[in-house]
């Protein structure tokens, strides 16, 4: 395959759509109201790969909850393929920072999770098979949870998400507590993964190079209560290069727009 | 003695290990050979001070382990895991020797404890001999009276806990329930239940079921509720219907302490068991023993109490291998 598309993107656009409008979200804390979210507006476009940056806790996570249909939003409109968002579907689909594998199933049972809610599984299990070696863990079908790193098991969790065919992946953190060295591996693979699937990615993060180095775009919240303060486009194409200037130069830009601007 | 158990086979399997690179004599059997040997002498050739029957054949029981452990002794590993396992008890056949020697001596030999409350071995063994068939009967009807009391209760027991774990209504209305009435031991119901029933042997089986189904309800419950939250939201956004929730993320996550509670229920069993045996069920080692007691027949009693130790410990050891079976996901043993 030859990548001829901006960004080197080759598969046909089948991610969906995310349109937010005056999204509000807040928690109920020992009785008091907790803004995490205040008037957030964007829109993503189809297929392409968005990165939520932001300090901890600044409501990141809560975007993609309520994207996952997890939650409901206090106030706002949060729409996916032009469709409200009421409930979790198995077009979109969490991946969290841990792996959260049932520690009971078998990876081959784990990643059949999905199809097997669905009741689709007996039609399907060349899509599990598929799944498990579209991220490089051929041969551990029967290994249990236990057995496996944390890489690995984060492997798991895409896998499980894949096998679904989502048309939306929310990524909350999924690299967050894997080593370093790993960690490189996989945002790799998983620009690898977002281009194959051809899907719309949400990567939350609050890595600033990892959100430069893996998007087509990253979104710059402030603190809580989390809205947009900036909106970087990263016009790289893709494979990219760890040491590219440009990279770099956002980089320096978004720590700015986090307020950090005096640590570069 | 459920705590003893896992610590116990584990040990097993570690000394396994150790013992295939020894050599094939095992020194160790071969002195507890000869520990059994000298029990059999003690037992055949020092007189008794009251004439004992089945002496000769506690003598012979002795040389035939004996003759086991010189054969595990020379074998090596060619018998398997019952060398295996044989060698690791090899101290406890030294002492089980010495054991039995003291207690012979004591009773039958010297009639240093008081003979129709304090049981020789061979008059136990006796008992064994000679009643074998209505020990064998009690047995089995005590066997059929718990499992059909323990399989009600643990059903119950799991029914309700996992509904209560589950659904905030059914737990609101549970609950208080649970918490007045599900400490009261069960025992305590014995009167009105023998009276409510239509026989001894169905209050039996509600009493029993109720021992075993308050555990198992309450560590149900607890375990069903501390199953992390993620699993749910994890299999919700992979498309998954309430009833997908609890039969494949619930009850699974819960498992662990659902054992707990039906180790605990079958641990409150037996004495619900023995109970209802003895004050209402004309059946069951429970009665075995009252009828014993009412001859004065202390050597009965005491072999009846034998047969009850290793009976509720091989339940004991059944339900563990089947949680090590159910469960063997929690083991970490299996590695590459």
């Amino acid at each position: 395959m030859v990548a001829t598309a901006v960004n080197g993107r080759v598969a046909p656009a089948v991610g969906q759509r995310v349109d937010i409008s005056s999204l509000s979200h807040q928690f109920e804390l020992e009785g008091d109201p907790l803004p995490v979210l205040d008037d957030v507006d964007f829109s993503i476009e189809p297929g392409s790969f968005v990165a939520l940056l932001g300090p901890s806790g600044c409501g990141k996570s809560t975007l993609l909850r309520l994207l996952a249909g997890l939650d409901h939003p206090t106030r706002g409109q949060l729409r996916v393929d032009g469709s409200q968002v009421d409930d979790p579907d198995p077009s979109r689909i969490l991946v969290f920072q841990d792996p959260t594998l049932f520690p009971w199933r078998t990876v081959w049972d784990n990643v059949a999770l999905g199809l097997e809610a669905q009741g689709i599984l007996r039609k399907s299990k060349s899509r599990v098979d598929e799944a498990i070696r579209l991220v490089g863990l051929e041969g551990f079908d029967k290994a249990y949870p236990h057995q496996l790193s944390g890489g690995m098991a984060q492997r798991v969790a895409l896998a499980r998400a894949l096998v679904n065919d989502p048309r939306l992946l929310l990524l909350d953190e999924p690299l967050g507590k894997l080593d370093s060295l790993t960690r490189l591996t996989m945002q790799t693979e998983l620009v690898n993964l977002w281009q194959r699937a051809g899907l719309t990615a949400v990567l939350v993060t609050h890595d600033v190079e990892e959100a430069v180095f893996l998007a087509q775009r990253v979104l710059i919240f402030g603190p809580r209560p989390a809205r947009i303060v900036a909106d970087l486009a990263v016009d790289l194409p893709y494979p990219r290069h760890r040491g590219d200037p440009r990279l770099s130069e956002l980089r320096r830009e978004a720590l700015v727009h986090l307020g950090l601007a005096s640590t570069w | 003695m459920s705590l003893v158990e896992p610590a116990l086979s584990k040990g097993a399997v570690v000394q396994g290990a150790s013992v295939r690179t020894r050599p094939a004599l095992w020194g160790l059997g071969l002195a507890a050979a000869a520990s059994w040997i000298a029990a059999a002498g003690v037992i055949e050739l020092w007189p008794e001070t009251v004439p004992q029957p089945y002496g000769r054949e506690l003598a012979l029981i002795a040389l035939a382990i004996s003759l086991a452990l010189i054969i595990v002794a020379v074998t090596g590993r060619a018998l398997g895991a019952v060398a295996t396992t044989v060698r690791y008890y090899g101290a406890w056949a030294i002492a089980g020797a010495l054991g039995l020697v003291i207690w012979e001596v004591v009773t039958a030999k010297t009639g240093l404890l008081p003979v129709p409350f304090f049981s020789s071995p061979q008059s136990i063994l006796e008992v064994f001999l000679d009643d074998w068939s209505r020990l064998g009967i009690s047995v089995s009807y005590s066997l059929a009276l718990l499992a059909k009391g323990y399989f009600f209760g643990a059903l119950t027991g799991f029914v309700i806990g996992v509904t209560i774990g589950w659904s905030q209504a059914a737990s609101y209305w549970v609950h208080p329930v649970l918490r007045i009435i599900g400490p009261l031991p069960a025992t305590a119901w014995l009167p009105l239940a023998f009276f409510i029933f239509p026989t001894s042997g169905s209050a039996s089986v509600f009493l029993i079921a109720l021992a075993t189904a308050f555990p198992v309800t309450i560590l149900t419950w607890s375990g069903i509720a501390s199953v992390n939250r993620d699993y749910y939201d994890i299999a919700r956004t992979l498309g998954a219907k309430p009833g997908f929730l609890i039969l494949k993320v619930a009850i699974p996550a819960a498992l662990p302490h659902v054992f707990v509670g039906l180790f605990m229920g079958l641990g409150t069993s037996f004495a619900v068991l023995v109970v209802a045996e003895m004050l209402g069920v004309k059946a069951g080692l429970g009665w075995y023993l009252q009828w014993a007691q009412g001859w004065a027949a202390y050597n009965n009693m005491y072999a009846a109490l034998l047969v009850m130790a290793l009976m509720c410990s091989t339940l004991i050891t059944v339900l563990f291998r089947v949680r090590d079976w159910t469960l063997s996901w929690q083991k970490g043993l299996v590695r590459w």
